[in-house]
């Protein structure tokens, strides 16, 4: 169809090269799924991570990577608490997978809800999603030095912060964002980050966090700008997105002399006590999936971190990533009291 | 939810028991709802109602309410019957089975017990013969299977059976 | 026009052989996941959607927004045949359609249904065609205050009509919103009224609740009243169809009233099941037959159906230019765009011409589409009703048993739905309103949130819902709704004595 994007064509032609190279070289596994295996979103249908989880469902589907099905499941409830509770409950069965988002270490600690990622098997971490503060296109606010002078010369609240959900990762960055400033803002909940970017449109907030999936059409529409993005160095994406703006020209916070890092994993995890060797088969399948074009694309227009991690790496990523959630979240006041 | 009042033994369910039992039951739900909002907290704090707020004064107004409900019904003519024995009788004998087999849901699987409802209603209170029980307490979950597990990919809870036929 | 060309092109782009033939695929699979309670169009959506990655998208598409309409269509045929709700939107169907059920009018009432829902459809998609960017706009200007205005509009419109005792509507309504604070609390991120329970984590669904109150309590009585369905005797007329629809002409107002409420809640967006409440609770007040509603009169099937249709098609078109989704299927169809690469977004109607006018094409074909195919089963649909209770009844239950599961995959809430059903029993036998606790079930928690979102914006202050000109509107009409009783009545009595003189 006409809608296909040219500039990625050749991306695509080459990962698909390398899709059929992985998949002739692949060795007979010693583990293969025998029946339907499940795949958990701890989150509701239509979000970040759901759409993550189906894009990969498709991808398994579509290249046919792995000979039995595979199903989403969403078990929101809770904060998600529901659906890391069901793998928790699985201990042993190598016919679930979960996917994660920062819920995994938020949940248990805003709701006492007892779960940990130690009730769990790590299996591969398929990218970090970034982190952009974002204002009104028509605001006066031209860059990050800006908005933090006009909150530090406004009344403590008078700023609010539109974020997803409650005492999850959007707040956290917001509490962290008012540490840096100095100055109280007013965080209002939303149920998604989409409906979180059309009210900084209609102007009812003054900035949000947006995951850049969420906000790049409006930003691409002219109404949303880009300040600052939340982390160690610029955003790889080069292509013009608005204007002669690309996702590389967003300035760093740290550079705006906001010193916040935040990324946010996508992770696949399994219940615990599963064999190793099913444990392999998995991050072979991922990694499978990763070279795809369809994934490619989903990293580009998204502009995700694509770090990729397994084993050990990848558990002692998450075990430090857990500290820092009870830290951060310690000196936001976000425990649950009991 | 409210459980079904026990029935008077001796003279039969009069319609003002029952409706008093029924008030009795969302009064007690209300109180319920009260307590729990209790310990979430029931202030206005700066920034609006805290978590509990509005569900305190939902389970004061159902309190209120099912104090004039049970006033009302206490009041009410004596005499009107709830229902006939034999009609409650009737009702029992689709909430029995179907409490049996909620409970056997997470046991046998859906599957399992769905064949085992439909076999049981057909035979008990249809009379049908074996024959046509049997085919269609089989076909229709298969069907269900094929549905919802190969179609829609939903999968729905399943027991031993399917465990042995490695599905 | 330029609108008009595009469609024209847009029709160009839709009418190939391979599209129509996934046109009626989708709408088949579309009624039968309407049919079945719990596998709402979002799940239905949701499930098919990785297998469209290999389709092109215009194509993928039309699959899927053709499985959205005939889902919308056959959430009616289950309220009207067996008051099981198959969608949350068709519950106020089941209010008029199933009593005209029970009358032996079912060939009837499923007519009045779709063509109503068919007539719903067609408006929103004019609407969509003329004036997208503007009604785009109006969509921004809804902030939580609006937000909570609308839904207070929607209780409004609803509350203080039923013949029940006060108190017992109260009484159900306030154990409704009991019943929609389970959960997580989504303004603070706690829990609350869970009492520890692992169970009670995702809180009571709407769908369980309605299944059980509905559908299950439905079974229960018609035990009672000895094991057939009141509807047995209905013959099976072809021309039932050609009957009925020289009938409807004259609910021509109901059916543009319902319109338009249902376009607006589709855009603002609250959604098509608010809209079906507001439009049956509306045209109960406005018709002349009023007091009839609820025992199976045609004009109650019209005005729900017709505003839940509207809705749904215009929820698709914040989703489209604006990239919110108006209804959680338009949220699922918004990551099939994402995964297909396209951006939703107010550039999408630029740059993505034939996308975007070939979907709208495929809005006019696919429902046109649908309602043949669904009024061609009418008859059909109402031949079940002469099967055996005996045998109906057991699938009827394992169907609302599935219908449970499936909502949270979760087997606590297949014994909730028969808590409910048991409850909805003695309910309904002591006279206690179901419809009330099901909406503010439906409504409670969206309510809240908007309500305590705004209080966040305006640091506290109540004053934020009359503090512009839209929410204090809104808010007026709300309780121009509520009082509306006590206002007619002093209408007439200050205009009495003026006619009269």
């Amino acid at each position: 169809m006409a809608m296909t994007d040219l500039r990625l064509r050749s991306i695509a032609i080459a990962a698909a090269a390398s899709v059929a190279a992985s998949l002739c070289a692949a060795p007979a596994n010693a583990w293969e799924p025998t029946r339907t295996v499940e795949f958990i979103v701890p989150a509701g249908t239509g979000g970040g991570a759901d759409q993550m989880a189906r894009m990969i469902q498709g991808i398994i589907a579509k290249h046919h990577l792995m000979k039995q099905t595979m199903v989403v499941v969403n078990k929101a409830g809770g904060a998600g608490g529901e659906g890391f509770l069901d793998i928790k409950g699985a201990k042993g069965n190598p016919h679930k997978l979960v996917i994660t988002l920062s819920n995994l270490f938020t949940t248990p600690l805003a709701t006492g809800i007892p779960f940990s990622w130690k009730d769990m098997t790590p299996v591969a971490m398929m990218a970090l999603d970034e982190f952009v503060l974002w204002t009104n296109a028509a605001s006066p606010y031209k860059t990050a030095q800006d908005y933090v002078a006009a909150i530090k010369g406004g009344t403590p609240g008078q700023f609010k912060m539109g974020g997803t959900g409650s005492k999850q990762e959007d707040q956290i960055i917001t509490v962290a964002l008012e540490n840096a400033i100095g100055q109280k803002m007013t965080y209002v909940p939303y149920k998604g980050g989409g409906e979180v970017a059309v009210q900084l449109v209609g102007k009812h907030i003054d900035s949000t966090v947006n995951n850049p999936i969420e906000a790049v059409a409006q930003w691409r529409a002219g109404t949303l700008r880009p300040l600052c993005v939340f982390d160690s160095k610029a955003l790889p994406v080069k292509d013009k997105i608005a204007g002669d703006m690309a996702w590389s020209d967003i300035p760093t916070c740290k550079s705006q002399g906001l010193d916040i890092e935040y990324l946010m994993l996508r992770g696949i995890f399994m219940p615990a006590g599963v064999p190793k060797e099913a444990v392999e088969y998995y991050v072979e399948l991922l990694k499978k999936v990763r070279a795809t074009p369809e994934w490619a694309q989903l990293m580009h227009d998204g502009a995700f971190n694509q770090s990729f991690m397994t084993g050990a790496d990848y558990t002692k990523w998450v075990e430090n990533e857990e500290k820092r959630h009870r830290d951060l979240m310690q000196k936001a006041g976000f425990m649950a009291k009991n | 939810m409210s459980n079904p009042p026990n029935e008077p033994q001796s003279t039969g369910p009069r319609h003002r028991t029952v409706e008093v039992w029924v008030a009795l039951c969302i009064l007690a739900l209300g109180a319920i709802t009260m307590i729990g909002s209790l310990q979430v907290g029931i202030g206005w704090g700066a920034e609006g109602p805290q978590s509990g707020f509005f569900p305190f004064y939902v389970g004061l107004i159902i309190i209120a309410a099912s104090v004039i409900n049970v006033v009302r019904a206490w009041a009410g003519p004596g005499a009107r019957l709830f229902a006939e024995w034999d009609q409650l009788a009737q009702v029992r004998k689709v909430v029995i089975p179907m409490a049996i087999y909620v409970a056997a849901v997470p046991w046998i699987g859906i599957y399992v017990a769905s064949a085992l409802l439909i076999a049981g209603f057909m035979r008990w209170l249809g009379r049908y013969s074996w024959l046509f029980t049997l085919c269609l307490s089989v076909a229709l979950p298969i069907v269900i299977y094929v549905t919802f597990e190969q179609w829609f990919l939903v999968p729905l809870p399943k027991g031993p059976l399917e465990d042995l036929l490695g599905l | 026009m330029e609108s008009i060309g595009d469609l024209m092109g847009g029709f160009a782009v839709v009418l190939s052989w391979h599209n129509f033939i996934y046109m009626l695929l989708g709408i088949m699979l579309g009624v039968i996941i309407g049919v079945l309670p719990g596998l709402g169009g979002a799940n239905g959506i949701a499930i098919l959607l990785p297998l469209t990655f290999s389709m092109p998208p215009t194509s993928a598409i039309i699959l899927l927004s053709c499985i959205y309409w005939g889902a919308l269509f056959g959430g009616a045929i289950t309220s009207i045949l067996f008051n099981i709700p198959g969608e949350p939107w068709s519950v106020a169907t089941t209010f008029d359609g199933h009593p005209m059920a029970q009358k032996g009018q079912a060939g009837e009432a499923l007519t009045a249904a779709f063509t109503s829902s068919f007539v719903g459809a067609l408006f929103a998609v004019i609407v969509i065609t003329l004036a997208a960017p503007l009604v785009a706009a109006f969509a921004l200007q809804f902030g939580p205050a609006e937000k909570f205005s609308v839904f207070f509009l929607a209780f409004c419109s609803f509350i203080g009509m039923g013949k029940e005792p006060p108190a017992k509507t109260v009484a159900a309504m306030m154990l409704g919103f009991a019943l929609a604070a389970v959960g997580t609390d989504t303004v603070t991120g706690g829990l609350r009224l869970t009492f520890g329970s692992t169970e009670l984590l995702s809180g009571f669904d709407f769908l369980v609740a309605v299944i059980g109150l509905f559908g299950i309590g439905e079974i229960l009585l018609t035990m009672e009243e000895g094991l057939s369905f009141k509807g047995k005797a209905t013959g099976i007329n072809p021309t039932v169809v050609w009957q009925t629809w020289k009938t409807l002409p004259r609910y021509w107002l109901t059916s543009l009233r319902s319109c338009v409420i249902g376009c607006w809640m589709g855009i603002t967006p609250a959604g098509a099941t608010p809209a079906s409440f507001m439009s049956y609770g509306i045209a109960k007040r406005a018709s002349k037959d009023g007091e009839k509603f609820g025992t199976g009169e045609i004009e109650g099937v019209v005005a729900p159906e017709t505003a839940a249709h509207a809705a749904g098609t215009s929820a698709l078109l914040p989703m489209l230019a604006l990239g919110v989704p108006g209804s959680p299927t338009a949220a699922v169809l918004l990551g099939g765009l994402l995964i297909w690469g396209l951006q939703p977004g107010p550039l999408l109607f630029v740059e993505q011409k034939d996308f975007v006018w070939g979907l709208i094409a495929s809005m006019y074909l696919g429902n046109i589409v649908g309602l043949v195919i669904v009024l061609t089963m009418v008859p059909m649909f109402a031949a079940i009703l002469r099967v055996p209770f005996a045998v109906v009844a057991p699938v009827i239950l394992v169907i609302c048993a599935i219908g449970a599961y499936t909502v949270h995959n979760n087997t606590f809430d297949v014994i909730m739905m028969l808590v409910f059903g048991v409850a909805g029993y003695f309910l309904k036998k002591c006279n206690y309103p179901l419809a009330p606790m099901v909406l503010a079930i439906v409504l409670g928690d969206k309510a809240e949130e908007a309500f305590r979102q705004s209080l966040l914006l305006s640091s506290g202050s109540v004053s934020v819902f009359w503090s512009s000109p839209l929410v204090s509107v809104i808010m007026a009409l709300g309780l121009v709704a509520l009082f509306w009783t006590a206002i007619s009545a002093a209408i007439s009595r200050v205009l009495k004595p003026i006619f009269a003189r």
